[in-house]
Formats: structure tokens, C-alpha cells, sequence
């Protein structure tokens, strides 16, 4: 990532000197982008170290969740130790466990309340699409009425495979930064065509073949 | 029930220290703090994740460990499944979409033209494993996928031939096909022996 942004200082340096305006121009463009990596590797570090997650679990993924807080796995390695049950405290929207029709208007009054930016985890194959519960009061996904950020599969996902999602928001807040869960915001989808070219990303643990 | 029937259990009574309760609360503690300031001991119960793997540990059974699936390949490369349907059936959450078409090949009827598996609907209970007459859909100890969308997660079959690839070294093909191929497709001299050598 860093490489990456060597590069685009490069580019952008030789952009800014060959262009027409020159000098303060020049000087208050460079000013612009000190404060966007300010933002970048300052504020957006902060955040990202200090993700505290809203823990609405229903289901036996709440378990899991609970084991990723324990001790033995340790989410506070992360930053992310710090599990508020009020949402107005609260950067991360943790989804464990399935959500019944019922259940929907509380779980988007409570993503309501919690103060931008925020990001939504949707821990599990229940939360993520309905799961086994196929059923008309089940919602079959809750990205079908909140904007999630980061899918962890799993019935439920061992704490290893939360933290990978909790190291995948990381990245998402690293790179991305803040943008408002509006212009995030996917809507819903009912049909989904899975992508026939891209290689699968593995994982960061996963060691590969020998 | 008559009365003498009732047995009438009284709290025992506390002696004074019991009574302070502090006592109880410093032995309570005597154990929290034994715990925080044993390096070793918290050094030891804390699990370095991303550095430091179940596999490192040698806690995964990755002979049986229900994580993400892969389609295996027989000795020739080709995909080994023969599109019978029979794991999307047994599937209790529907999350394995198979379109058959006719195989190329002379020694089976059929051969999945597409596989895709949802793994975000899928919960890893390994029932197309057992169901598979085949062998050719295994689950991996694989359990780090994440995603942030949800199309990434539906893998086809040329991701799932990759997770193969990429799997066979830590597990490899565990069950050698017994399901003679030859019996589907143009039926030979096979049928005479069915399925008493294994092919591999």
C-alpha cells in the first residue's frame, strides 16, 4: 500500500510542476494533499485501531463472538475490545445470528443511531443471506436494508475468521477512509451473478499449498 | 403429601469473616492477579492470530475440518465430479448450483459445466461431502474467506478447482474414488467387475 502511494505522489508531483499555474498553485495543491495523507495515515490510523463494534447477537454467532472477545483470541489485539450495547457509542455494527422480519425495524433503528462513520459487519451465513432459514421471516441477508461493509462466512465463522473480517474493515477504513453509509449503501439485490474471472483471495493466515 | 413429608433446609449461618465477605473477595482475587501477572501463563493462553495459525499450534484437524470447499481433480486434471446432483440435494441450506452438460470425455455421461457453491448460504456441515458418490467435493481447512461483497463468495468452479490446487499439499484427496465411472458412461468390460478394484 505504501509503494502504491509512492506512486501516485510521483505522479501527481509531476502532474502538478508541468502544469501552466506553477508556483502557489502548486503550493496549495501539495498543501491539499499533506492534509489527505494527514487523513490517511493519521486520523484513518486511529480509527482503524480503535474500532469499537455494537454487538447485536441473536443467534449461536453471538457465541463466537463473544469466544473472539475472550482471552484466547483476543479481540482487543485489535483495538476492538471495547463492546458497547448502547449504539450511540459505537463504530461498528456487528450482525450475529439471524434476523427475523420482526427483528429488522429494531436492527435499523439501532444502525440509525449509531454516529457516522460506521461500518457494518455481517458475521455468519444467517445474517449474510438467511442461511438454512429460508423462509418468508427470516430476512434473507441483511444487506438488503443496511449497507454491510464486510461478509464473514460461516455457521458459525471460528474467531479466526471474524478477526479476518475485522482486518478486512481495517483495510476497508485504511484505504477507503469515511464515506457516508449513503454513498455506500448497495440496496437491494435479489439476484446475485457470481464473477467468473477473479482468482480467490485466500486469506491472510492461510499459508498455500506445500 | 403430609407435613413431616417437607424437609425444611436452613442457610447455614456465617461466622463473622464470612460476614465481611472481604475474605472471599481477596481470594477471588488472589487468582485474578495471579493470572495478570504471569507473563508466561498469559503469554501462553493468548492466540497470535494472524502470525501465529491453528496450524502453527497443530489444533486443526485438517484431515477433517469443515471449512471451505474445493472440487477435486481425478489423475488426469479433469474434474472429477460427474453432475449427479447429489450433494445440491442432500444440501439442508440449497446453496450448491450445478448446470450438467455432456461430457467430453468417454468414460462418464455427464460433467458439471457450472459449479457454484454459495459459501455465504453454505454451513460447512460437510453432508455433499458424505453424499458424493464420487469423492469429488471435499471440504478444506480452509476458514479465513472474507468478503466484501457477496457475489465474491459464490465460487465457481474454476475458483473451487483452485482451492483444490492450492489444498492438495496440506490435505490431500483423501478417499479414492470407488464409484466406477464406466457404469455411468459407455459401459464396457467394467460392468462385469463393478467396483471391485478401486481405479486408484
Amino acid at each position: 500500500m505504501a509503494a502504491r502511494g509512492v506512486q501516485v505522489e510521483l505522479k501527481r508531483t509531476a502532474e502538478l510542476t508541468s502544469a501552466p499555474g506553477g508556483g502557489s498553485e502548486f503550493a496549495l495543491s501539495r498543501l491539499d494533499y499533506l492534509i489527505d495523507q494527514l487523513k490517511r495515515h493519521g486520523i484513518n490510523w486511529a480509527r482503524r485501531h480503535s474500532l469499537w463494534p455494537m454487538p447485536f447477537a441473536t443467534a449461536c454467532c453471538g457465541i463466537e463472538l463473544m469466544a473472539t472477545g475472550a482471552s484466547r483470541y483476543d479481540i482487543a489485539r485489535f483495538g476492538a475490545e471495547a463492546m458497547r450495547f448502547t449504539p450511540r457509542q459505537c463504530d461498528v455494527l456487528i450482525v450475529a445470528g439471524r434476523v427475523a422480519m420482526k427483528m429488522m425495524p429494531v436492527l435499523q433503528k439501532i444502525y440509525i443511531q449509531m454516529p457516522e462513520p460506521k461500518w457494518v459487519i455481517s458475521m455468519g451465513a444467517c445474517a449474510s443471506t438467511g442461511g438454512v432459514f429460508d423462509t418468508y421471516a427470516v430476512v434473507q441477508g441483511v444487506d438488503q436494508f443496511l449497507p454491510v461493509d464486510v461478509y464473514v462466512p460461516g455457521c458459525p465463522p471460528r474467531p479466526e475468521t471474524l478477526l479476518e473480517g475485522l482486518m478486512r474493515l481495517q483495510q476497508i477504513v485504511a484505504e477507503d477512509g469515511v464515506r457516508s453509509s449513503r454513498e455506500r449503501g448497495r440496496g437491494l439485490r435479489l439476484t446475485l451473478q457470481p464473477p467468473r474471472t477473479d482468482r480467490v483471495e485466500l486469506g491472510a493466515g492461510f499459508r498455500g499449498a506445500e | 403429601m403430609r407435613d413431616d413429608d417437607i424437609i425444611v433446609l436452613k442457610e447455614p449461618e456465617l461466622t463473622p469473616a464470612e460476614r465481611l465477605y472481604l475474605p472471599q473477595i481477596l481470594d477471588g482475587l488472589k487468582t485474578t492477579l495471579r493470572h495478570m501477572f504471569d507473563l508466561q501463563r498469559r503469554h501462553a493462553v493468548v492466540h497470535q492470530y494472524p502470525e501465529q495459525t491453528r496450524e502453527d499450534t497443530g489444533e486443526l484437524r485438517t484431515a477433517n475440518y469443515h471449512g471451505v470447499h474445493r472440487l477435486n481433480k481425478d489423475p488426469d486434471g479433469r474434474v472429477a465430479c460427474v453432475a449427479c446432483f447429489m450433494c445440491s440435494t442432500a444440501c439442508p441450506a440449497h446453496c450448491i448450483h450445478i448446470e450438467a452438460g455432456e461430457s467430453p470425455w468417454p468414460d462418464r455421461e455427464k460433467y458439471p459445466v457450472q459449479f457454484d457453491i454459495d459459501e455465504l448460504r453454505c454451513i460447512y456441515c460437510g453432508l455433499c461431502e458424505e453424499a458424493c458418490p464420487v469423492d469429488a467435493i471435499e471440504l478444506t481447512p480452509l476458514y479465513e474467506l472474507v468478503s466484501c461483497t457477496r457475489e465474491e463468495l459464490i465460487l465457481d468452479k474454476e475458483k473451487l478447482l483452485q482451492i483444490y490446487e492450492e489444498t492438495k499439499g496440506i490435505k490431500p484427496r483423501r478417499n479414492p474414488p470407488v464409484t466406477d465411472y464406466g457404469l455411468t458412461g459407455t459401459q464396457g468390460l467394467d460392468v462385469a467387475e463393478p467396483n471391485m478394484k478401486r481405479k486408484v
